[in-house]
Parts: structure tokens; sequence; C-alpha cells
């Protein structure tokens, strides 16, 4: 994992950089990592700040998105006395581009058009606000839902790929952090190497992980829960292998797991997140809808949210799911993984 | 989620006319149904606009308009463009280079470690002797990973210990194969994000001190509009010789493809089909345009039914179902099995049936999954003797499974028939499937029989 602590040079002088400075450039970083996992152990266990993002730096993260949804509906408007069919056709192709989906796009469009001759083309930009904040609202709330004094199971599903196993190391980090006593289930029992990755991000926040390596997942998951009652544990988080939503075997072991946790530790379940790659087009939605009914999701993370121009997935997934967003992953330094203020990032896409 | 385009474009043009005619009216309808279908099988906009003018023109040129079946035709117009836009053959991969040096790379979790190994499974097949090259010193456990699929495929994997600079890695890799005789690398790289200049920087240092003869951009097909935006700028910064399409296995539609191929020029060699590690495929624009388009998707079926059935039992059914020993157990067995497929509405959803739209479809499956439930109870109530020889089944067995299962006896009845007529019909089929296998030439006569398979023809869409 490199952490990059260096302003993004222009290419050509980069390209040609060579192999010392990128040696020195991990050295720095193996020590970044490992002041800030010291900052963030001193931090108040009741404090979320470190988990929060400021507008300013969401602002930078979701910039690509902004530049593609406001700088067009703001250059479409200029100018323009009047609202019309045009203007609004050439926004909803820079919705769709943002991966907003085209259900989302198209009902949020039509809902302006019917209205496109009492409004000005300058107030475009606060009614689009306006609309994707209700979205985000109507989701439900933001926040991870963890109680005191008791076991809170956190499972943690997707499709192959989107970062699973290291959201997780990230997410036991916080939570060690807020000294929590935490233990990983690894039940990716499939994929190889994925229970070595989880050890690796398990011994750098120090945390417990349970796991064996190709074996039923579901008992990975039923002796953590042993193991997390025994060891009055705070949070459990279980990882599990990628799969595809249209397997349907796979799918069936998932509803294996979600049975034992039901069994073994009633309502102690208190986040089943799936995580989206925030690259995903319109099967993200479908992937989405196949989870939830397979492990009653409460909450959607979405990562590599950084880089992409398509923040506006988590629009779409609000919209078209009803599941809340409440992490999003923006880099690969262990913290950033952050929560998902729905205000904020409209704020930091719009003003 | 998604209907059929196909299905869409007939519906549209018999709403906007009242009957099946193309007019100019209505074509910028359809266009734009076109256009939706597109965008909502992940092609980028960009592309899609590029690509609608041009069906704009073609359209108009053939005057489909005239045609007795505007939508059929019109779909023929966008399937042939889409293939061809994907490239029509299928290019191999490159030989060149003492050793013949391969490198993957792409996004964060596109699938390259595990296409290294799948890659090199298929390289093996064409009798050469590949060394995997674990160069992604950044993802924690990726070189475990690498190493332990080069366990279970017995191909070795070069690594060096606690090394983080991939220049040496790949020259010390270059040295070990031309010691040991190994003709090809592949080298697995790190992910990266394609705005990450130092990143991208590592990877244009290493192309330009080995040259590798394939430069492969792994990404996944369910990447959305992004999707562009990541092949030029692999593109541009590396000049990518070819590009493999992971997780094709999944239901996306992969409009992907079409973007890459659009946007770089470059063919797309390979398509990852599963997690198993001989499930890399040759590319083939036809099926993929098929797919975009949503035109049925056969040879997903196809394998999932490979996935989930027991070929040894499926043996043993044809034969009983030749010797008319069919029996009503059977009949369940193969319920269950089909169950594993997925529900009716699944299945039925990946049948290119024309006219059978989502709601049709949701009817014939809501109908028929009861239908299947009764059937069942029925056969539930029954002794195992009933349900070997049926025949033996009458009116005061009738009377106690009908109380048994709660159905009315005329029902039992009605379904007693059917089954009888349905071992007649399966006698048949396994008749005609054996004589298939044994004597393919009789086939084409059996085909023009009167209601013989000959009656099905023109009803599906040709497939390729």
């Amino acid at each position: 994992m490199v952490f990059n602590l260096f302003k993004k040079k222009d290419d050509q002088q980069d390209k040609e950089k060579n192999k010392d400075t990128l040696k020195q450039e991990q050295q720095a970083t193996a020590v970044c990592e490992e002041t800030c996992i010291e900052e963030n152990n001193n931090i108040n266990s009741e404090s979320d700040d470190a988990f929060a993002i400021s507008v300013g730096s969401l602002k930078e993260k979701v910039s690509k998105t902004s530049e593609g949804i406001v700088s067009s509906i703001v250059s479409f408007a200029t100018g323009a006395e009047t609202v019309d069919d045009d203007m609004l056709d050439d926004i909803e192709d820079k919705l769709i581009v943002a991966d907003i989906g085209m259900d989302t796009t198209v009902e949020v469009i039509e809902k302006i058009r019917d209205k496109k001759n009492s409004i000005r083309p300058d107030q475009l930009k606060d009614i689009f606000k306006q609309e994707f904040a209700q979205i985000l609202k109507e989701a439900g709330s933001n926040k991870i839902n963890l109680k005191e004094n008791q076991l809170n199971i956190i499972l943690i599903t997707g499709v192959n790929g989107v970062g699973k196993t290291t959201l997780i190391g990230k997410l036991a980090h916080r939570y060690k952090s807020q000294d929590k006593k935490i233990i990983i289930a690894a039940a990716d029992t499939f994929r190889a190497a994925a229970q070595e990755q989880l050890e690796i991000w398990a011994e750098r926040a120090g945390v417990d992980i349970i796991g064996k390596y190709d074996s039923d997942p579901a008992a990975v998951v039923f002796d953590a829960i042993q193991k997390a009652k025994d060891e009055s544990k705070d949070i459990l988080i279980i990882d599990t292998a990628g799969r595809l939503h249209n397997k349907f075997n796979l799918m069936e072991e998932l509803k294996k797991i979600k049975k034992i946790i039901d069994r073994e530790a009633p309502e102690a379940l208190a986040e089943s997140i799936l995580v989206i790659d925030a690259n995903t087009g319109q099967n993200g939605l479908k992937q989405a809808q196949v989870f939830k009914e397979a492990v009653d999701l409460t909450s959607v993370a979405v990562t590599k949210l950084d880089g992409s121009a398509k923040g506006g997935i988590v629009i779409g997934i609000s919209k078209e799911l009803n599941l809340p967003v409440k992490l999003i992953g923006v880099g690969e330094k262990i913290n950033d993984l952050k929560d998902f203020n729905a205000e904020d990032f409209v704020t930091a896409v719009f003003d | 989620m998604f209907d059929s385009l196909s299905d869409r474009l007939q519906d549209i043009i018999r709403k906007t006319s009242g009957n099946d005619k193309l007019s100019d009216d209505n074509i910028s309808d359809t266009l734009r149904e076109i256009r939706r279908a597109l965008l909502e099988a992940d092609v980028s906009l960009r592309v899609v606009k590029a690509f609608i003018s041009k069906i704009k023109d073609k359209v108009a040129g053939e005057e489909v308009t005239k045609s007795v079946t505007p939508g059929q035709q019109l779909v023929k117009i966008v399937y042939d463009e889409l293939a061809e836009l994907m490239g029509g053959s299928n290019t191999p991969i490159s030989t060149e280079g003492k050793p013949n040096i391969i490198m993957l790379f792409g996004l964060q979790g596109s699938g390259k470690t595990t296409t290294a190994g799948k890659l090199a499974i298929k390289l093996r097949k064409e009798n050469r002797n590949p060394l995997l090259v674990a160069a992604d010193v950044y993802r924690p456990a990726a070189i475990k990973q690498l190493q332990t699929i080069g366990k279970q495929i017995n191909i070795p994997v070069f690594t060096v210990d606690n090394s983080s600079d991939v220049r040496s890695i790949v020259s010390s890799a270059v040295a070990h194969a031309k010691e040991n005789g190994f003709n090809t690398l592949i080298v697995d790289t790190a992910g990266r994000l394609q705005i990450d200049n130092e990143l991208m920087a590592e990877l244009v240092i290493l192309e330009r001190l080995f040259e590798p003869a394939e430069k492969l951009l792994v990404i996944d097909a369910m990447t959305g509009q992004e999707s562009i935006n990541v092949a030029e700028s692999f593109n541009e910064h590396l000049d990518v010789t070819g590009v493999i399409l992971s997780k094709l296995d999944g239901d996306a539609r992969g409009g992907a493809a079409l973007s890459i191929a659009h946007a770089t020029g470059k063919p797309i060699k390979f398509i990852g089909m599963g997690e198993k590690l001989d499930a890399l495929e040759a590319f083939y624009p036809d099926r993929m345009a098929q797919r975009i388009l949503g035109m049925g998707d056969i040879v997903s079926l196809v394998e999932k039914a490979q996935e989930n059935f027991d070929i040894e039992s499926a043996k043993e059914m044809e034969k009983k179902m030749r010797k008319s020993e069919f029996s009503l157990e059977d009949f369940m067995n193969i319920q269950k099995q089909m169950k594993s497929l997925g529900s009716l509405d699944q299945i039925l959803g990946m049948l290119p049936i024309p006219g059978l739209n989502k709601d049709a479809r949701q009817e014939i499956a809501h109908v028929g999954e009861k239908q299947l439930k009764r059937i069942e109870a029925c056969i539930q109530s029954m002794t195992p003797e009933e349900r070997k020889k049926p025949e033996i089944i009458k009116s005061s067995r009738k009377k106690r499974i009908a109380g048994g299962c709660g159905i009315p006896i005329d029902e039992i009845n009605r379904f007693l028939k059917e089954f009888e007529n349905m071992k007649k019909m399966m006698k048949q089929m396994a008749d005609m499937t054996s004589t298939m296998r044994k004597n393919p030439k009789k086939m084409s006569s059996m085909m023009n029989m009167p209601g013989g398979l000959g009656a099905l023809k023109g009803k599906f869409p040709p497939f390729r």
C-alpha cells in the first residue's frame, strides 16, 4: 500500500522518477502509517472527528463529480433566458455520465421539466441541489448504528474486487482507536490469500482475528460469534468472500451466514453493509437489490470515491434502493475511510 | 430491471403507430429507446452519441421504414454495428520477445491477480512455459495470493522477499527466466488509479525498460461511465496492446466493452467468465453484442445449468425417459434441479423469446410456480410406490391423496393424465436426441416432419 504523501507533480518529471525516490516515499509512508495510528490512538474515544471528512477535503475528492454535474448546469444556464427542453436534455446527459442512474436521472429531470415555465435558468443549480439533498435525506440516517454495552455485529458483503477487506481493515482501526474491543471474522475462506491480507490489516490495527482457510464460512462465523460472546467484545466485523449476485449457490451461502447470525446472536446484527465500488455502473443497483434480499442490508459503503468522476452513484443508490450510504472510501491511507454526511456531500458537490 | 431492447422497440413502434410500421414520426422515439438501452448497459455517453448518429444514417439508407418488420430489422442493424465496433475477430496473444513479456495492469480490484493465473493456464495449454511474476508490492498479501494461485495450477511464481522495487523484481525475473528456460513472463502489477501519476510513472518505467510484447489492461465488466476515462488514460501512458474484460460471468450488460473498444481502438483479447482458474475465454464480439442488447443469454443459462446439474443423473434420466420409466419421483428431482437455476422468471428472462416482455414473463412465472407448488403437494401425498408407478393410482388412492394435499380429485386426474402425455413426449424427445447424437444427418429429415422441430423454425432470432 503506498500512501501518497507528496502532492502530485506533472507527469513528465514523474515518469523519469528513479527508484530511489520511490523507495524513499514508501519508507516515508510506512512511517506515516505508524504515526497515523498513534495519533488516532490518542483520540478521545467519544470523538468521531478523525473519521469525519471536512467539506473542504470532501470537495477535493468529489471535484470531478462536481465538475461534471454542476459546471455543466451552470454553463448550460448561463446567458439563457428560459429553461428549455434542450437545456434539460443536456443536463440529463451529464447526470447519466456521473452514474446517477437512469431511473433517478429521468425522474429528477422530468420533475423539473414539468415546472420549467415557472423557473429561471439561474435557479437550476439550487433546484438540483435541493432535489439531491432530498433524495439523500429520504434514504435514512447516515450514522453507523452501534449500541453500547453489547455485541454489535457488522456484516460486510459485496461483489469481487470492491475493496471489502481493505474497508474492514480501516474500520477495525477506527473502532480500535475508540477503545472498542474488536474481533474480525475472516469468512472469506475462498479467495487465495484473502485471510493473509486481512491478517496484515488486523495486525496493523492491533485487533483479534479468527478464520480458517478452505473451511465453511458459516462455521467461521459461528466460531467468531462464540468467541466474541465469551470475550465480551463490542464489535464483530465479518468479512465475506466477494461474490457475483447472480451466482445462486454463493448467495445461498450468504443467506446461511445471515441465518447463523440471527440464530446465535439475535438482535446483535448492527449493520449489514454492502460495499460498492464507485466505478460500478448500472449493475451496482442490481447488486444492491439482490444483496438486500439475501442479507437484509441496512446500508452501503462506497469505496474508491477519490479519482472517480462518478460520485453520482451515491445518489442513485439512495434513491433507487432506499438505502443510506454510511461510509465512503476516499483514498488508500488507513484513515481514508470516512463517515458519509449527506449535507456535506451536497455542499461539496454544489457549492 | 432491464428489459430486452428488441421487446422495447417492437412495443414502441406498435404504440406510436397502431401497427408494426416504423414512420418518420416514431423513428426519433425509437432512437431514444436505443440510446437509453445502451446507456443502461453502461456504454459511455460519448460512444452512444457517435453510435446513434451512425445508426440514424444506416436506418435512412436502408429504408427500414418500408420494411414489414421494421423492429427486427432495426435490431439487426444495431446488432451488426455493435459487433463490428468491438472488432470483428479475435486477436491472438503475441509470442514475441525472448522471453515473451506480458504485463497486466488496471484499477484496484479489477481482477489482475486472478487473471494472471488464468492466463498462465491458457498459455501452458499452448505449449508455452510461463513464469508468473509477483510485482504487486503494495497490496497486503497480494504476493501470497499469486503464490497460492501458482500452487493451485502448478505454475512457478517468481518473488523477491521484502522488495518494494518493482524494477529490480522484473529484471531479476527476466534473468531467472532465461536461466531456467521459461519463455513467457506474466507480470502482475499493483492496482492503481489512472490519475495517480506516481504509480502510472512506475508502469511507464517498466514498459520502457522491458518493452513487453503484450501490455494488457484488465477492466471489470461492471464498470460504468468511468470505463472510457480509465481505458483512455492507461492507453495514453502505456499504449496498451489489448484488454481483458473480467467478471463477465455477472449479469452486467458489459457496455464497457464497447466504450473501451471505441476509445482505444485496441482489441479485447479475453474475458473472465468465473472464479475457477480455467474460466478465461477468447472474446466474441457477437456474443457481447447480444448481451448488450439484452437478446437473451442462452450462453449463461447453459453455463449455469452445467454448474448446477449433475451430468450423471441427467444421463440416467435420459435413459429412463427412453424406456418410459420416468417416474413422479424423477419429476420431483428435475423440479429441484430447475430451482437451483433460479426462479422461473429468471430462467425465462435468459431465453430469447420474442414478444415475451417483463410483465408477461412475470405473469407466466407466477402462474407456473403456483401450479408447480400444487403438483408438488400432490406428489408429496403419494406413497413411494405410487410415485414410481402412477398407473396403480385408482379411485380409493386418489381419494386419500386428495385428502392429504387438499387438491380436488379432478385436478389430480388432470395432472396424472398430463404426466402420462409428458412421458410419451419425453420418450419421443429422448429418442430424437439419441438419434441425433448417433446420426446427425438423419436429424435434418426430422426437422421437416410435421410438428417436428421445423415448426419452431423462424420463431427465434438467429443465433450465431
